[in-house]
């Protein structure tokens, strides 16, 4: 059993970071859309409201750490260039993938939209995390703070998801490969 | 805009909600650049050209770069300017909301291929 670098940092990006957030993030949405419901919800125990933070922080590191990856060392391997009059495409997906009219709309809709979407994560996010952080259980004299932190929540989901779901379709129709080899075990013979 | 004009009297909170403002307006806007920059790439090339900011990456990163910037710098300002203030929080959620709702558009390959 084995894997390439460039399939392992794409399994760190989708399975490790972007996954992990969108988990993440229908949990955080649950408990800030009761604490939105109800202001006597924000009665927090100290104990309670410190794990809050620490969650959203913990989501905060995994949002960056999803489009850092994803723009600055998965993209340039999609995005590559063959030479000229190179017939395998295999190690350019971009490419790969607008060479058919069966498979460019994955290109031209999936990764135009994913690329920019993905990026309303983090913003949401950090700016979620932020105001939770500062205002903590005052947020229950906020009523409108806490009706516009759960809409950029509930963005950040749907952009994680919009990105989650293309980049898992992209992958299947046009995965980024190449790199180095890792060994993970000997398989024996059947 | 005039700050004295948002200004408005309503809270019995110990934090008033100027700091949750600025956060909330500037995430908003960072996010409408975002998209708009994308858009302006997409639509020009000689634009497409100056957001280039690292070769492997392409227009991405100068797209985003920017954008972020551009949130963290308003973020700071308004920051400073809302800090201790209770401001008229519906007005700027609303328009927060808006830009964030342009964003969203404004990201979607079929309503950018309408231009």
């Amino acid at each position: 059993m084995e894997i390439t670098t460039r399939s392992l940092w794409t399994l760190i990006h989708g399975m490790g970071f972007g996954a992990l957030y969108l988990l993440a993030c229908s949990g955080a949405l649950v408990e800030l859309f009761r604490l939105t419901a109800k202001s006597e919800a924000f009665d927090l125990t100290s104990g309670h409201e410190r794990f809050m933070k620490a969650y959203l922080l913990t989501m905060v590191a995994l949002a960056w750490a999803a489009v850092l990856t994803g723009t600055y060392i998965i993209y340039p391997w999609y995005r590559a260039v063959p030479s000229l009059g190179a017939t395998d495409l295999s190690m350019f997906p971009q490419r790969l993938l607008i060479s058919s009219p069966s498979t460019s709309g994955w290109h031209s809709l999936g990764m135009e939209w994913k690329e920019h979407i993905a990026w309303l994560v983090p913003i949401s996010i950090t700016m979620v995390a932020f105001v939770f952080i500062r205002y903590g259980r005052e947020l229950k004299n906020h009523r409108q703070l806490r009706a516009a932190v759960l809409c950029f929540a509930l963005v950040s989901f749907f952009a994680a998801g919009v990105a989650g779901f293309f980049g898992a379709m992209l992958n299947k129709y046009a995965p980024v490969q190449g790199g180095k080899t890792i060994q993970l075990s000997h398989g024996g013979e059947k | 805009m005039n700050g004295s004009e948002r200004v408005v009297s309503t809270g019995t909170s110990a934090i008033q909600n100027g700091s949750g403002a600025a956060a909330i307006l500037s995430a908003g806007l960072g996010s409408f650049v975002l998209a708009v920059l994308a858009f302006a790439g997409d639509k020009s090339a000689l634009i497409k050209s100056y957001l280039v900011f690292y070769k492997p990456t392409g227009p991405l990163s100068g797209v985003t770069t920017t954008a972020i910037l551009v949130w963290i710098l308003t973020w700071a300002i308004l920051e400073w300017r809302w800090l201790n203030r209770t401001v008229a929080a519906g007005r700027i959620f609303a328009i927060a909301l808006a830009l964030l709702g342009l964003s969203l558009l404004l990201t979607f390959p079929p309503v950018v291929d309408l231009f």
